[in-house]
């Protein structure tokens, strides 16, 4: 069966996304997106370190652009001009990608997204061409507008980046799930397996995690499991589950043909 | 002249220099990265064209690992 993650007109067999940050080397990087068997995975755009940077190696030696599809990101970023400016040097670094994660953020301790800002970079994104996946909070309602601004997929969080404290309003996913027209993904928030698995048995169209993997004490290990969880979740969503019948109890094996 | 690269200020001996000769001159030829000059972006098909001046402002990124 085949059954493809759509993005922006371009399909792709794996619904796990995943970060390149915060691993122990790059050596450890390749090998945890290796076994995650992710084939889209972010970036972020930062300064270049002046003068130490001879024959280092790079994040795009281990990964190359042409193995991956590169998600470049705003992270950090605590306005729509920041982050427009971000993606907008991310797309000359990437020979005219267009394909971007946006996400605003509005505090330092919880990484919360700033909304407002994030619909106002959204806005002058699409209008410039990008293919703008989005990072938003778990608000229907802001979902839907960042849709309607022409965003190609709709990233609520399942909790505060970096938290790893799983999906705590599987409602609100829900709902947005069952508005929305374009791919929505969980973005942030998932610490183990089951969260991924659960995002995917909800509906969700992708996950996308980087500490979750990156932090666990076996990160290759981790990445493995991730990339079965999704799959998991998925082809659960798509059977089809059981109804919950709290309090009548239904028994497998026949009530017949029982020994006197 | 006088640039500021990435927040910092820098000097040079050259009264002139392209976008390409700055890039040799911070050996950073041949890696992967992207410009913003006072706040435009400078197509990497134009940094032999484009001559810095005195007290420009530039920005020089690169991919890094990020989530």
């Amino acid at each position: 069966m085949s059954d493809l993650l759509k993005i922006a007109d371009k399909t792709y067999r794996s619904r796990l996304l995943v970060g390149t940050g915060k691993y122990k080397d790059f050596t450890e990087t390749r090998a945890a997106i290796d076994a995650s068997g992710a084939e889209i995975i972010t970036v972020a755009i930062r300064r270049t370190n002046i003068g130490q940077t001879v024959g280092e190696p790079s994040l795009l030696d281990y990964l190359p652009p042409e193995e991956f599809t590169y998600l470049p990101n705003t992270a950090g970023c605590y306005s729509a001009d920041d982050a427009v400016r971000t993606l907008r040097l991310a797309r000359e670094l990437l020979d005219g990608h267009k394909l971007v994660k946006l996400e605003v953020l509005g505090d330092p301790n919880t990484l919360y997204p700033n909304m407002t800002e994030t619909l106002a970079a959204a806005k002058t994104l699409v209008k410039d061409g990008f293919d703008v996946m989005v990072y938003c909070s778990d608000d229907p309602i802001i979902a839907k507008q960042l849709e309607e601004i022409g965003c190609c997929a709709v990233m609520p969080l399942a909790s505060l980046i970096g938290s790893g404290m799983g999906i705590l309003n599987p409602w609100n996913l829900q709902i947005i799930i069952e508005n929305a027209k374009i791919p929505v993904l969980v973005d942030a928030g998932v610490g183990t397996a089951s969260d991924a698995a659960i995002a995917m048995e909800l509906g969700c169209q992708g996950v996308l995690m980087n500490t979750a993997i990156a932090a666990a004490k076996h990160p290759v290990l981790m990445a493995g499991a991730m990339k079965k969880a999704v799959e998991a979740g998925r082809e659960a969503y798509l059977a089809g589950r059981m109804p919950r019948k709290l309090y009548s109890a239904s028994p497998s094996s026949p009530t017949t043909g029982l020994i006197a | 002249m006088q640039l500021t690269i990435n927040g910092k200020f820098r000097d040079f001996q050259e009264s002139s220099l392209s976008v390409a000769e700055l890039v040799n001159v911070l050996t950073l030829t041949g890696k992967r990265i992207a410009i913003e000059l006072n706040g435009e972006i400078v197509p990497r098909s134009q940094f032999e064209t484009i001559q810095l001046m005195d007290g420009d402002k530039l920005e020089i990124v690169g991919a890094v690992g990020g989530g």
